[in-house]
């Protein structure tokens, strides 16, 4: 928050103050605003809340205690597909939300630790590629387990999954204030997401100053150093793990309740890549840059949708780049260009605990 | 006993495809220590090209033969991917050599991806059907067991390649070069060997050997698209692995293990599970492959040391 607001340029350093109210402002106030340029706006920013959520949480992995994770969208998957199963009438259950969302919290949880360890000795590179396996591991079982037993539907996915349900409100459903006013469906999921989004944030920062944060930190740099100052480097590990995977198992239940529907598809690699492309591109191991990096790389594919089709059209007179093209065009580009000038991000971690180097260990042998 | 020999056939076709990309990997491994993300997306490249370069030689020059038409296809192909490899070095990793190792790993995903939107973008969403120029037609070798003359093709071109990618690096200038290198940049560096020109000169050499496997996987399954090469590059990375990564013997002998394991593994997964898995499960193997060596042997079946690099 303090660091979100100290990002605004010019004003944040002058005046730090002020610099929060607009923060606060801009996070109530954007869909307001959002919803001047249509509604489809609002819609976006609901799913910009949920990939800040993940870039949270695959933040807490990568950036904090510095394991690189590249099948981080699995526990999305895990959290999505719990919600799916206890909530919908493919299984002809109806859960309440409160029971739920945890419940896929905890499965995301045990994701996170079947998956952290065996790859505890593993680092860097080869970390990368095991969890990509498992990512791939986790979206061919979804893909496959339709048959004999129709457990996950396949590559149809499951649909009419429950809306979220709050003290017997449902969030889906128009609000009604008065006789004439009515709050769409859309602004209700953005601040229930919001809601998550600053809890997490508290949550998280209470957690990177923490012992725990700092004995992350400390494996991130170097994990020999941090063994024999006496921290538990696998409890460490393995608590990164689970928790990075409770966040995305969290954002997974949401969005199963939000789009009303899951497969495979929402699931890919691309995915898993875009988190972490957001990540790098605002900043890792920093809060405020994941955050900023996770809306920025949410809106920016949107905005050129809006701006490039209309324009190619003009142009070319056809669609040349269609809108898919330009967001794994920008993602990639984003990704090589960041690591190449920029490497600790648009805005670089600072703080004691999360210098902004991506170091895993001094120059090996070398 | 027909079908597993039969899958033994078809393991080391596959496993010596594996084997190519994989040495374009170990390659790399071995004188960078970097995973190149994007190796499997060089074979995509190769083969697209290879496909569209056949394409046109088949409009506009259709009086030469189905072998040369190939062949021709085949040496575009191999030089559009040298070319590609050398930028990539060049223009990605080469300004990351000393940086922290997991940025250039990034970078390596980022250009994978930015490989595919471009093959995207040039050729589209779609799978295009492969030009056939060999024959697909089916010989029965032993009785029950049959092998097409393009996997017969695939077996002799790659078992002359790896050996050789083993006498250039063994008997070579260049090879010592690339062994010292290996060994130790600087040192290689103060008894004159350019390193610089050495890493480049495998990323162009694996680039060729990927380029060649991408039309040797397009023309044994007949088809090609934009996202054909990651499948087979992290099988050929998990084939790397499980050889002893930096090590030629063992990309070689990793990549058919791993392909024969798919293979028999692939056609008896149905009968060991009751039915319950079946042959869509096929690619789980080598994630499953890899995930034990890592755990168990991280050295591999050949490795030496990897001491704190694993």
């Amino acid at each position: 928050m303090n660091q979100l607001a100290l990002a605004i340029p010019w004003l944040g350093k002058r005046n730090p103050a002020a610099a929060r109210w607009v923060v606060i402002l801009l996070a109530v106030g954007a869909p307001l605003i959002a919803v001047l340029f249509g509604k489809s706006w609002v819609r976006i920013l609901d799913f910009a809340m949920l990939y800040v959520m993940l870039a949270i949480g695959l933040n807490l992995v990568v950036g904090f205690a510095g394991l690189l994770d590249l099948g981080y969208i699995a526990f999305y998957a895990v959290g999505a597909y719990t919600f799916a199963f206890l909530a919908s009438p493919h299984f002809e259950l109806h859960l309440p939300f409160w029971l739920v969302l945890p419940l896929g919290a905890v499965f995301a949880a045990l994701a996170g630790i079947i998956l952290g360890l065996p790859t505890l000795r593993l680092r860097g590179d080869y970390l990368a590629i095991v969890t990509l396996g498992f990512g791939e591991i986790v979206r061919i079982f979804m893909n496959n387990l339709n048959h004999p037993i129709n457990i996950t539907n396949g590559p149809q996915g499951i649909n009419m999954i429950d809306p979220l349900v709050l003290f017997g409100w449902d969030i889906s459903k128009p609000l009604k204030v008065g006789d004439e006013i009515t709050i769409n469906s859309l602004f209700l999921y953005y601040y229930v997401f919001l809601a998550c989004v600053v809890l997490s944030v508290i949550l998280v920062q209470r957690l990177q100053v923490s012992r725990v944060g700092r004995a992350w930190a400390a494996i991130r740099d170097d994990e020999l150093a941090a063994k024999a100052i006496g921290i538990n480097t696998r409890n460490m590990k393995l608590l990164a793990f689970s928790l990075g995977a409770t966040f995305g198992g969290v954002a997974g239940g949401l969005f199963a309740a939000f789009q009303g529907f899951v497969s495979p598809e929402s699931f890919s690699l691309m995915e898993s890549i875009a988190v972490l492309t957001m990540i790098v591109f605002g900043g890792m191991g920093n809060l405020a840059g994941v955050i900023v990096g996770a809306l920025a790389l949410t809106a920016l594919p949107e905005v050129l949708r809006h701006v490039a089709v209309p324009l190619q059209q003009a142009v070319f007179g056809h669609v040349l780049l269609d809108p898919e093209v330009l967001r794994m065009l920008l993602l990639s580009l984003a990704m090589i260009f960041m690591m190449l000038l920029r490497p600790s991000g648009l805005i670089p971690a600072y703080s004691r605990y999360s210098r902004p180097e991506l170091v895993v260990g001094k120059e090996a042998g070398r | 006993m027909e079908t597993l020999l039969q899958q033994i056939v078809n393991g080391l076709v596959v496993g010596s495809m594996y084997a190519l990309i994989a040495l374009g990997y170990t390659m790399v491994y071995g004188i960078l220590g970097l995973i190149n993300f994007a190796h499997g997306d060089v074979l995509m490249v190769g083969a697209l090209v290879a496909l569209e370069a056949i394409r046109l030689l088949q409009i506009h020059a259709p009086e030469l033969g189905l072998v040369p038409t190939l062949l021709a296809g085949l040496s575009i192909s191999v030089v559009v991917c040298m070319i590609l490899g050398y930028t990539i070095e060049r223009t990605a990793y080469r300004r990351l050599r000393n940086a922290p190792r997991l940025a250039p790993l990034i970078t390596a995903i980022g250009v994978s991806f930015l490989l595919q939107t471009i093959a995207m973008i040039i050729w589209g969403r779609n799978y295009h059907s492969f030009p056939q120029l060999l024959s697909t037609a089916p010989l029965e070798a032993i009785p029950g067991v049959f092998i097409t003359p393009v996997q017969i093709t695939i077996l002799v071109v790659s078992a002359t390649l790896m050996v050789a990618l083993v006498v250039l690096v063994n008997k070579t200038r260049l090879g010592r070069a690339m062994r010292a290198t290996a060994e130790n940049h600087k040192v290689a560096s103060l008894m004159g060997v350019d390193t610089n020109k050495i890493i480049a000169a495998t990323f162009i050499i694996g680039s060729a050997l990927a380029a060649v496997a991408g039309v040797m996987f397009s023309s044994n399954y007949g088809t090609a698209h934009y996202a054909m090469g990651f499948l087979p590059g992290l099988k050929a990375f998990t084939a790397a692995v499980l050889g002893g990564i930096g090590n030629l013997g063992g990309a070689m002998l990793g990549g058919l293990v791993l392909g024969l394991v798919e293979s028999i593994g692939g056609g008896y997964i149905e009968d060991l599970s009751f039915g319950f898995f079946n042959s869509s499960y096929q690619d789980i193997f080598a994630f499953i492959i890899l995930g034990v060596v890592l755990i168990f042997r991280p050295t591999g079946l050949l490795g030496e040391r990897v001491a704190d690099r694993a």
